[in-house]
């Protein structure tokens, strides 16, 4: 590993002056990503700012019912703030379904939105990967690649963003504050990470030296019903071979409003908004969320190892609809 | 010609002994423990956070020594295997690992012991998990489901798992000494 200087900060333009004024500056948070990527030489920073101790560590209940939540919280104490699991119950559901309970105590938010794609030839320097050296090549087009993306790739890059927690926050339309050298401004999270193009290396629309310091979730009454599903290899401690995180409103039998996030499938945690319009005003039923789910898919490309994530997302989607609009047309469920 | 590497002053409280090194940055927390200060019950065993054979108590919460440098965890109170008996005698829940035959080689268990006390405390705290029925009223109790869900982050090669679900299963209904008091 190379030898890095290390720099703590109690003050986030203190922290993010210290960070823009050197080209290999990064900031540590929990570490649970970077500390193994300096390991496997993948990153080689030569400051670290830790940004553990500044004060964002607070989740703040906004006046029209929305959340703020500081960059800083740990992915433990978010599942279980009492406000999330009322009122997000899908956000809660996402984070307890990622990593384990030692990573998540350790893990924050802004540190969750800004994790590494765990793509194996990535990790692997002494594989071609076009993120980790543009122009480089990538190993994965060809390659292993059934855990990576179906949407969204490009010939350059078929990684996966790999966080639980932002395909809820997708869904429900969250809000990333940040800090960067020109100043405070807000990106919406679908518009936060980039798809791959010509540009692999380049993940977020951050500007470097930019930092996260709130995610902010707009009032959504309805998220009250709202749940995350994945899908992976064993029961725990492993990444989604394909999530979706669902949040549902019915009237009369009818959609009202809907909203969907898809993880594993693309370079960015996924809203499927083809999906979310074909649903809005139509009956709640089985054919009806199928159908939905079969439009926003019509664009996957699938790889050579991957073609299983499909109809993987098809059945996700429609399952965890039907779980939803059966508990919400149950009439001991209605009024809870 | 190379500069020397960059090293910090760290101030650690170890089982309840206030320690002040002199470290690389690159040094981590299960490191500085192994390697400095001769606590080697903290195993390294992947030394990527995905096995918690690393795991130890700071400021409270289980979290997986090799993720963390210790620069960052400087003035941190921490706990490891080695402060879990007191006087001679063994915390109840590694009484109970050895009563249900709760490990083969032995490698995993100081992980698998700190782990289980955070979890058992955030069980407490009402911390649900994603086994959790019902997110808004939390765990119903320290069912076997609970357990395994809450202990994934710790790998036993040996599989010995049955009776460390047992072992905790039992170590939840003693009087068990609340986090704080570790020491």
């Amino acid at each position: 590993m190379r030898s890095f200087r290390y720099e703590r900060s109690t003050d986030p333009g203190r922290a993010v002056a210290l960070v823009a004024g050197e080209p290999d500056a990064a900031y540590l948070g929990g570490g649970t990503n970077l500390v193994d990527l300096m390991k496997l030489g993948v990153a080689r920073p030569g400051l670290l700012v830790d940004v553990t101790r500044l004060p964002l560590d607070s989740v703040e209940s906004l006046p029209d019912g929305g959340l703020r939540i500081g960059a800083t919280v740990r992915n433990s104490d978010l599942a279980a703030h009492p406000t999330v699991r009322r009122d997000f119950p899908v956000l809660a559901r996402a984070l307890l379904a990622g990593a384990s309970g030692q990573l998540r105590n350790m893990a924050t938010v802004g540190g969750n939105l800004l994790q590494r794609t765990r793509c194996a030839y990535f990790q692997d320097v002494t594989r071609p990967c076009n993120k980790r050296v543009p122009g480089d090549g990538c190993s994965a087009l060809e390659g292993q690649n059934r855990d990576l993306a179906i949407l969204g790739w490009s010939p350059q890059c078929v990684a996966t963003h790999p966080s639980d927690m932002a395909v809820a926050l997708v869904a429900l339309d969250a809000v990333v504050e940040v800090l960067e050298p020109a100043g405070a401004r807000d990106i919406p999270l679908a518009e936060f990470h980039r798809l791959p193009g010509e540009r692999p290396d380049q993940e977020t629309t951050l500007a470097p030296g930019g930092l996260i310091t709130a995610v902010r979730i707009p009032a959504l009454p309805f998220a009250r019903r709202s749940t995350y599903r994945k899908a992976r290899d064993r029961a725990s401690f492993a990444f989604a071979a394909g999530s979706v995180a669902v949040a549902l409103d019915l009237a009369g039998g009818l959609v009202r409003d809907v909203r969907l996030g898809w993880g594993a499938v693309a370079h960015r945690p996924w809203r499927p908004r083809l999906a979310e319009a074909a649903l809005r005003g139509q009956p709640a039923t089985e054919e009806t969320f199928r159908l939905a789910a079969e439009e926003e898919l019509a664009a996957a490309r699938p790889l050579t190892h991957n073609a299983f994530k499909i109809p993987l997302i098809r059945n996700l989607t429609v399952r965890t609809l039907v779980d939803l609009a059966e508990d919400a047309t149950d009439p001991a469920e209605r009024d809870r | 010609m190379t500069e020397p590497p960059h090293r910090s002053p760290v101030r650690l409280s170890v089982n309840g002994r206030p320690y002040e090194l002199d470290l690389d940055n690159r040094t981590t927390l299960l490191d500085a423990l192994r390697e400095h200060l001769a606590l080697t019950g903290a195993k390294k065993g992947c030394d990527h956070g995905q096995c918690g054979s690393c795991t130890v108590l700071l400021d409270g919460r289980r979290v997986k020594s090799c993720l963390v440098f210790a620069v960052a965890a400087d003035g941190g109170d921490l706990v490891s295997v080695e402060g879990l008996a007191e006087d001679g005698q063994l915390h109840p829940l590694q009484s109970c690992f050895v009563e249900h035959d709760a490990f083969q080689c032995g490698y995993c268990t100081s992980g698998q012991l700190c782990s289980a006390l955070g979890m058992l405390d955030e069980l407490r705290r009402g911390w649900p998990s994603v086994v959790t029925a019902d997110l808004a009223a939390g765990p119903n109790g320290v069912t076997d489901p609970e357990i395994r869900e809450r202990m994934s982050g710790n790998l036993c090669r040996c599989a010995a798992y049955p009776h460390i679900v047992s072992a905790i299963r039992e170590a939840a209904t003693v009087e068990t000494r609340p986090m704080g008091s570790l020491r």
